[in-house]
């Protein structure tokens, strides 16, 4: 083991850990009697160099990685590079919408605790075993629920962050006791080992076991129905800048997981005789298109889509209507992941072709292309839920009532980021709808693939209803209470920045995907 | 030149959102010049092309990961439409001139409407007309939704959601048509060419044409139609049939029967009488006219009647589109044309002109009026208006319908046959209309009399007469010379047949 190595590939994490000390010490020991705003931004503003360090530090580790006698432990570049800038750009904007927020006293904890959850989502999205997997999803998944739970006064916030935790507790434990079955039917705990060991080894029934434990457990993680329940409180009763964080840079962490445990066990054919899971065997005969472990994807996948876009529906809460929405965009993310496969066959099959193939429309590429954009979105509609909430006292959709006159701009902002949810062109949602359907259809153009893009397409033609229903609120119907809100002007230039953004990337789709590529 | 009438309307809209809201004047005039200048780079471009055919305006590589080009294209077709998209555009803010809440808001949606509408016409790639099509939505939404009268949050968020679910379908078809033709091009030239399976182009073709046709106002996918016209502030009524109806024909055109021609070929087998595709739209489009112009009869508001009455004149659009003849397809053009002079100019005399005055729209209510007497100029221009819609010589739209008819009797005199019912009927509702608004039987009693002198109509403002006169002008001096506008209908018709045979 090369311990310079280590370091190296090790870096970011090392440097957000260090930042999370400094801000700890700087809090508690410096600026400890000074004003709470003094204090939020003393802290904030650590954490933001932290990260912005540690974008560097993703940069200097290259695309070396870190293995230990010949087995990949943690990768680099590529999907995990891009993911872990990703991670590091969200976390620092979840810290500038900590300006002005006055729902804990715990200022330095607070942004330690961030800045310790996002080193656990840089290892999550670079992690290639499954040990070092489940040691970077503990990290992340601590830090979350500490966070649903910081605001002290708030019982809302208590009992959201005990469901989180509970579930959270149990789903860890499905995917644990999934990861054992891995390490039994193979005995490596190493992706690429376990990948190779089944191939050669042959199917077993016990595959289908650990592989739906596996899914329960990151299904878990990304809010995908019927693994979602705790989506909706937890977005509810936690703090307006952990919501954000819970919705975006915890999201990006466990899809790019997703992404590197897809690409290489969605390959794996199980035993088709064992009729253990009779369904997905049964429809991976009719449609070759998906490896019979996607087929139990497809299912999470589709079944997000439809649960999350018409509960979404009723909701009057617009932080629950938010958690909805969020399960829906999860399933369509996992229709973009369950053609991973072809991809890495078709590589494998063609390598002069490569090339080709990563520049059409790589769903790897178009996934994480959808999720950055999301996780964006998402921060920037969480931030003006959170400053309407500030001044109203609810998220209900009728403290959104007359925005439009109240705060322009916070109405403006809420109008590009809500439509760009909807996927409404020139907004970069539309490209990032647009990119994964075309890279799902792009794998095989049969009746099946068709028919689910089809049905994503139509449900985010219903998701059009309830956007507009909050959008309506701020624009079109009269408000009893027009006193002007008020926002932070930190919290509004961050969030003018973001709808720029989503702007910009929608005129200009080709800036975001290039960046991605190039990695 | 005719690209910058885009860039001109987006801008325009960014900047009358910035503009405040306590002057509504400078907004106003703002706008205005805005969409003058729009019109006057229309004009510009309309006469630049006379003798040119298909003009790439712009081409420039926007995602090169997908091939999608941002590419500008105008042929004789999207020239006549641009043109008609400034007509419109500058109208509908002469009969806006009196709104006066939100002002820089209204503008700002206004002109980012006229923004889309010019792209979807001017777009030479079929994602950029896509995406040009959808940002089309949003704005009629807030238009409708904040400026609006009757059920106006039902009729804007009937018509968002019949907009996006059309496109939705529309989406569908073209990811479909791009991941079939694997050709790594998105050009409209480029995938009419990729030579897409005949089965493929079979199912695909009518899902696209029927998702355009819900903007088109296709039976029996109309149901927006009547409600959203009546629920939009006049401008935007104005708007939508004006130009919006159009954008869903146009897509027929361009994007279903241009890429997908096979889909107009025969089944094989016959079905209640029907062989193609062909046949079963041609049905729907006969179907719209009689039944739009049927029901127009029946109504009992002023502006429902005009509703009902674009239905029946989109149904003409639709039947000369499904022709596939040079002379069908040059009515189904001029149509548009003439439709949006025409229904613009009805719908600013109702909404705008009567019904700010009278507030009301209810024949039982305006029959007591005497509006011929009090209001000499609304009832004649709406004379004028009426007798251009009946489709009589001299005014835009009887050529075109003609041209139509033809077309279809060619194609199958049935057709033919049930479009001419519509005509007729067309001249009944009109009659009853105007009799019933405008020159009523009623003798006012003595007490009405004074009442009448008491409370008189505000007089005639110049920018309803300026308005009524650009749209006025419009109808007759292509109804006078129709090959203004056919010289440049024909050349791209044929071209466009080409592609198809």
């Amino acid at each position: 083991m090369n311990y310079a190595d280590l370091f190296r590939a090790m870096l970011p994490e090392t440097v957000l850990e260090i930042a999370a000390l400094l801000v700890l010490v700087v809090d508690l020991g410096f600026v400890r009697k000074a004003a709470l705003q003094t204090r939020v931004a003393v802290a904030s503003l650590l954490g933001i160099v932290g990260c912005i360090v540690a974008i560097w530090g993703v940069y200097a580790a290259g695309n070396a990685g870190f293995s230990v006698d010949g087995e990949l432990l943690l990768s680099a570049g590529r999907i995990a590079g891009v993911a872990q800038v990703g991670i590091l750009v969200l976390s620092a904007i979840t810290l500038l919408l900590l300006v002005g927020e006055e729902f804990t006293k715990h200022v330095g904890e607070y942004v330690a605790v961030v800045l310790m959850a996002a080193a656990g989502g840089l290892i999550i999205a670079a992690a290639q075993d499954l040990l070092v997997i489940f040691v970077g999803l503990e990290l992340l998944s601590l830090g979350l629920y500490i966070l649903t739970a910081f605001a002290k006064k708030s019982g809302k916030s208590a009992e959201a962050a005990m469901k989180y935790y509970l579930f959270g507790g149990m789903s860890a434990a499905f995917l644990l006791f999934g990861f054992s079955y891995f390490y039994g039917l193979t005995g490596t705990t190493n992706l690429e080992g376990i990948q190779t060991a089944i191939a050669k080894s042959g199917p077993t029934p016990l595959l289908y076991v650990a592989w739906i434990l596996v899914v329960a457990g990151l299904g878990f993680k990304v809010a995908a129905v019927p693994f979602h329940l705790w989506a909706p409180d937890t977005y509810e009763g936690a703090p307006a800048p952990a919501a954000a964080f819970i919705a975006s840079v915890s999201k990006v962490a466990s899809f790019a997981l997703i992404l590197t445990i897809g690409s290489k066990w969605l390959t794996l054919q199980p035993d088709s005789t064992s009729g253990l899971v009779g369904l997905a065997v049964a429809l991976h005969a009719i449609d070759k298109t998906w490896t019979q472990l996607a087929v139990v994807l497809l299912f999470v996948s589709a079944a997000s889509m439809v649960l999350g876009n018409l509960a979404a529906l009723a909701q009057v809460s617009v932080r629950r209507l938010l958690a909805y929405s969020a399960i829906a965009h999860a399933g369509y993310i996992l229709l973009g992941v369950t053609t991973l496969p072809h991809y890495s066959t078709a590589i494998a099959e063609f390598p002069l072709i490569v090339g080709r193939i990563i520049s059409v429309g790589n769903s790897a590429n178009a996934v994480i292309y959808y999720i950055l954009t999301y996780g964006l979105t998402t921060i920037g509609a969480f931030g003006v839920v959170g400053v309407v909430e500030r001044a109203t006292g609810s998220d209900r959709l009728d403290s959104f009532l007359g925005l439009h006159k109240r705060n322009p701009i916070l109405a403006a902002v809420l109008l590009v980021l809500f439509l760009s949810l909807a996927g409404i062109p020139p907004l970069v949602g539309f490209w990032a709808k647009f990119n994964l359907f075309a890279a799902v259809l792009n794998v095989g153009a049969g009746p099946a693939p068709f028919a689910l893009v089809a049905l994503a397409i139509a449900l985010s033609a219903v998701s059009l209803y309830y956007y507009l229903q909050v959008l309506k609120r701020a624009y079109v119907m009269p408000a009893a209470d027009e006193s002007p809100i008020k926002a932070n002007p930190v919290t509004t230039l961050v969030l003018v920045a973001i709808a720029a953004a989503v702007v910009i990337m929608g005129c200009f789709p080709a800036l975001l995907q290039n960046w991605i590529a190039s990695f | 030149m005719l690209a910058w009438c885009i860039y001109i309307s987006f801008g325009g809209a960014f900047i009358a959102a910035l503009l405040p809201n306590r002057k509504p004047g400078l907004v106003r005039w703002f706008a205005l010049g805005v969409a003058l200048l729009g019109l006057l780079h229309a004009m510009a471009g309309f006469a630049a092309g006379a003798s040119q055919g298909s003009q790439v305006l712009t081409d420039k590589l926007w995602v090169p990961a997908m091939g999608i080009h941002y590419m500008l294209v105008a042929d004789g077709i999207s020239r006549v439409l641009v043109l008609l998209t400034g007509i419109a555009a500058v109208a509908g803010i002469l009969f806006s001139w009196n709104v006066e809440l939100r002002v820089n808001q209204f503008f700002a949606f206004y002109l980012a409407l006229i923004g889309g509408v010019y792209g979807v016409f001017l777009s030479g790639d079929l994602f950029l007309l896509f995406v040009f099509y959808e940002i089309a939505i949003i704005p009629k939404y807030f238009l409708i939704a904040i400026w609006g009268s009757t059920r106006r949050e039902y009729g804007a968020m009937k018509l968002a959601l019949y907009s996006f679910v059309g496109s939705a379908m529309v989406l569908i078809g073209l990811l479909a048509a791009y991941a079939t033709s694997g050709s790594h091009t998105t050009t409209l030239a480029g995938l009419a060419h990729a030579g897409l399976p005949v089965s493929f182009q079979m199912w695909c073709f009518p899902l696209v044409f029927v998702g355009f046709g819900i903007l088109a106002g296709m039976w029996p996918f109309h149901t927006w139609a009547p409600t959203g016209h009546v629920a939009a502030p006049t401008a935007a009524s104005m708007l939508l049939a004006g130009v919006v109806m159009k954008l869903g024909a146009y897509g027929c055109l361009r994007v279903a029967i241009g890429l997908f021609p096979h889909g107009l070929d025969p089944w094989s087998f016959t079905l209640l009488g029907l062989a193609s595709w062909r046949d079963v739209f041609a049905l729907l489009a006969v179907i719209g006219i009689i039944y739009g112009a049927l029901v127009a009869l029946a109504q009992t508001d002023f502006k429902f009647v005009i509703g009902y009455s674009s239905v029946s004149h989109m149904g003409f659009v639709l039947l000369g589109l499904v022709t596939l003849n040079q002379i069908g397809l040059d009515g189904a053009v001029l149509q548009m044309f003439s439709h949006g002079v025409i229904a613009g100019l009805l719908f600013a005399i109702v909404g705008r002109i009567v019904y700010d005055r009278t507030h009301t729209r209810q024949f039982a209510e305006l029959e007591h009026m005497h509006l011929a007497r009090r209001m000499p100029f609304a009832a004649w221009a709406f004379v004028g208006a009426g007798l251009a819609s009946m489709g009589l010589p001299g005014f835009s739209g009887f050529i075109a319908e003609l041209q139509v008819l033809v077309g279809a009797w060619r194609a199958n005199p049935l057709w033919a046959m049930g479009a001419g019912v519509g005509i007729i009927v067309a001249v009944a509702y009109t009659w009853r209309a105007l009799q019933k608004a405008f020159f009523t039987d009623h003798v006012p009693g003595a007490h009405e009399l004074e009442a009448e002198k008491a409370h008189p109509f505000a007089p005639i403002t110049w920018p309803e007469v300026a308005g009524v006169a650009l749209l006025g002008i419009s109808t007759v001096a292509v109804g006078v010379y129709p090959r203004i506008l056919l010289d440049q209908i024909e050349p791209a018709v044929k071209a466009l047949l080409g592609g198809v045979q």
